[in-house]
């Protein structure tokens, strides 16, 4: 079964017996809401803790190396990290 | 039991992004959590709620069946068997259902399937209404709390009945282990899912889900809310192991419950004698809860 | 070695799923039903068959934990009536969408109020909609060799369409004959083992039973369709192959008697079709040029067939045990009209509407429902298109 979610068929015999995708597929598509604005780390502040990365709702957050990353394309912009983060390293930062 | 730390949790996403959840979601970051502590092999249940509308799109990255709203139990009874039939070990069998699903029409099937001892997880993922359909009472709706059929305001009062005790009935089925969670006590919750599937039988897990557009509070305080929900008593975090109640969680201050409702919209309608009347009730059903736990110690 | 045992028409649908190995059982009792599942319960209990067995609280739950286990890929068996069959209606959408092969025994009883617990055909011909195949029995070894049958046609990757075997309530599934009980081994080599089309699998993630945009999903139900269009040869063939192997036949979509040379013809399904069969041979002793036409499968209605095996006779009798209120007519006569729609020179065509909530039907009224066809082959017109069988036939 391919990754992608097909959209479009030549015809409807193409279709398979009933609708089937790949589990995980989601994580193709993006969904760059930044609802509250993008969240800006400040990796001096930071401290580590992983607390970011625990309670993003969408696990857009990782932490490589000792820096937080955060995936924007797929950040909704709730605010949750820099709500969490005990030093107040994430600031939402609007257009 | 050793707790779990977060340096401990893996890595690994069995909960993917790229969902049309809200921002802010409180039933997709308990997804996320249970998912990452079960692992890929996992079959997944749900039935219509929030929950499915992400997954059935592709959000679970292990296996799933969405069946009907009142199936739930079945679903995970049918599964289940059929992979003894087959001789497949060690996959999880866990559903995923809002509290509608699990309280109202889907309690037959869940009290049944909990009856005939499937060795499966149910977790209810509690944002306390039918949130998928614009925000509808369900009866683990709380007491008093507003939504779109039981509106709060001059007229109206918000829901009149109590929020049903489904923890407390599945502890009366016996089941071998049924606990509350909150996803504002993240560890705790995924030690408490950890430990379902350890144990061989049917595992009952009911864990607080904020909503900000249904509870009305802003996206970034969900994990907040979820945590002041347990420090004010409003929702005690317990678990009931072969018919022993077990605290999990006692606050040591524990804060007004009014700090709790007047964080959300849906309680806006509440007067100063209704806040009394609420904080009373926290507190009997605390009493009442401890007085659980001492009697199971004995 | 095939044994004959006397058993009733409930036994004999336990035997006939004893002998296709289901992994997965899980059915809730019901009047007149009840006796499958505690036959079935019986077999493993005493270790003559491996199946588990789901004690189910409820139908609609009965069927979901059945598309549940058929959807992680195991053969499954299931069986209801009358009220079991409506509560579990949606999940009999989800069976048949989700295009699982399931085979479920449907034990025919009248929808109440009025309430009853006797026979009619109604129960699942209310469900004609929901996309199951559905297959007429009238007697108890017919219904054991069906069900054999309706595994094999389901599970055929032509098909993947979930199968109610019917049969009427206390009529047939109450009534004791002589069975051949066939060798499990044969069954064995006419039924291979069951291979999912799809399944839950940890070590092939999928997504089961999603969503379908507005662009695709009739798409699917016209697929579902064609496959049901298809599993009108694939029953005939199972069929054919079955009496090769085990020599004995019910018909593969029906079955005619007497209708080559026939002037005019009752059609029936069930249990009604042997009685009507002794009519038929006593007003042929007559001179009355009369044939029996047993339609078996009722969806796939077989159309194409029906229409060229009657095109010659001059009027069908319509006998059936159900009727649509609100529409004129039984549903067997409205497909059996439709068939005939615009055909020059087709048969009249009557309707009988007889025997729901347990009424009896007895030669002689069959007998005045033969005769009444035959004046309307002979005159060109019927007295009335629809007539229920009340009591008042002159």
């Amino acid at each position: 079964m391919s990754d992608k979610l097909k959209l479009k068929y030549e015809s409807y015999r193409e279709l398979p017996i009933t609708p089937l995708i790949k589990a995980g597929v989601s994580r193709l598509v993006e969904t760059p809401w930044h609802l509250h604005g993008k969240p800006q780390v400040n990796q001096a502040k930071c401290i580590g803790c992983r607390l970011c990365w625990l309670y993003c709702p969408e696990g857009v957050i990782a932490v490589k190396n000792g820096e937080v990353e955060v995936d924007y394309a797929r950040c909704k912009g709730c605010g949750i990290c820099a709500n969490e983060c005990p030093v107040k390293a994430i600031t939402m930062v609007l257009r | 039991m050793a707790h779990l730390t977060i340096e401990e949790l893996p890595s690994e996403e069995y909960y993917m992004p790229g969902n049309a959840l809200c921002a802010g979601c409180g039933e997709s970051l308990a997804m996320r959590l249970a998912l990452k502590i079960l692992g890929w092999r996992t079959i997944v249940i749900t039935v219509p709620g929030c929950m499915s509308a992400a997954l059935i799109m592709g959000a679970s990255a292990v296996p799933l069946l969405v069946g009907p709203f009142a199936s739930g139990g079945a679903l995970l009874s049918g599964v289940e068997t059929a992979l003894e039939a087959k001789g497949v070990k060690d996959v999880n069998v866990v559903a995923f259902i809002g509290d509608g699903g699990t309280a109202d029409i889907g309690l037959q099937a869940l009290s049944a399937m909990v009856e005939r001892g499937h060795n499966v997880i149910y977790i209810c993922l509690d944002n306390e209404a039918y949130m998928n359909t614009g925000g509808q009472r369900s009866g683990a709706t709380p007491l008093r709390a507003a939504t779109t059929t039981t509106p709060g305001g001059r007229l109206f009062r918000g829901k009149l009945q109590p929020k049903k005790n489904i923890p407390l009935i599945m502890a009366d089925h016996e089941a071998p282990y049924v606990a509350t969670a909150s996803i504002g006590f993240a560890l705790d919750y995924m030690e408490k899912v950890k430990k379902a599937a350890d144990i061989r039988g049917p595992k009952y897990i009911q864990v607080l889900c904020p909503c900000p557009v249904g509870w009305g509070y802003h996206e970034s305080k969900t994990v907040e809310l979820a945590r002041l929900a347990v420090a004010t008593r409003v929702w005690p975090l317990y678990e009931v192991e072969k018919g022993r109640l077990k605290i999990t969680y006692e606050p040591r201050t524990p804060k007004p419950v009014r700090e709790y409702l007047r964080a959300q919209r849906r309680f806006d309608h509440l007067t100063e004698e209704d806040l009394a009347e609420l904080q009373k009730l926290v507190d009997e059903g605390w009493a009442e809860l401890k007085l659980k736990a001492r009697s199971a110690e004995e | 070695m095939p044994v004959s045992r006397f058993i009733d028409g409930n036994a004999a649908a336990a035997y006939g799923v004893k002998l296709c190995r289901p992994d997965v059982v899980c059915a809730y009792p019901i009047t007149p039903q009840t006796p499958i599942v505690e036959y079935i319960a019986d077999f493993i209990a005493r270790g003559e068959m491996a199946s588990k067995y789901i004690t189910i609280e409820g139908e609609h739950s009965a069927m979901m934990a059945t598309v549940a286990a058929a959807s992680t890929g195991v053969r499954t068996f299931t069986a209801t009536s009358s009220q079991g069959l409506a509560y579990m209606q949606e999940g009999l959408f989800y069976a048949a969408g989700s295009r699982l092969p399931i085979v479920m025994a449907v034990v025919n009883r009248s929808m109440g109020p009025p309430w009853t617990i006797l026979a009619g055909h109604d129960d699942a011909i209310a469900q004609r909609d929901t996309g199951w195949i559905q297959l007429y029995c009238g007697s108890g070894q017919e219904i054991l060799d069906t069900v054999i049958q309706a595994y094999r046609v389901a599970e055929d990757e032509r098909v993947l369409i979930p199968i109610m075997v019917c049969f009427e309530g206390f009529v047939t599934s109450h009534c004791y004959e002589q069975v051949i009980i066939p060798d499990q081994e044969e069954v064995d080599s006419f039924l291979p083992p069951y291979k999912p089309p799809y399944k839950l699998d940890v070590e092939d993630p999928m997504i089961l039973t999603t969503f379908a945009p507005p662009i695709h999903w009739m798409g699917y139900k016209k697929k579902h369709d064609e496959a049901m269009e298809a599993a009108r040869k694939v029953i005939a063939e199972a069929e054919a192959e079955y009496a090769e192997r085990f020599g004995r036949s019910h018909g593969g979509l029906f079955q005619a008697y007497r209708c080559d040379d026939a002037e005019a013809v009752v059609l029936t399904m069930g249990s009604l079709a042997s009685t009507t069969k002794v009519v038929i041979n006593k007003l042929r002793e007559l001179g009355f040029r009369l044939g029996l036409l047993k339609l078996k499968s009722f969806r796939p209605f077989p159309r194409e067939e029906l229409k060229q095996l009657l095109g010659n006779v001059k009027a069908v009798g319509v006998l059936e045990r159900n009727y649509s209120v609100g529409g004129w007519g039984g549903a067997v006569f409205l497909e059996l009209r439709s068939a005939f729609y615009k055909v020059a020179d087709g048969p009249r065509i009557l309707n009988f509407v007889a025997g729901m909530g347990g009424r009896d039907v007895t030669p002689l009224e069959i007998e005045a429902v033969a005769k009444k066809t035959l004046r309307a082959a002979q005159e060109g017109k019927g007295e009335r298109e629809v007539e229920w069988l009340l009591g008042e036939i002159g």
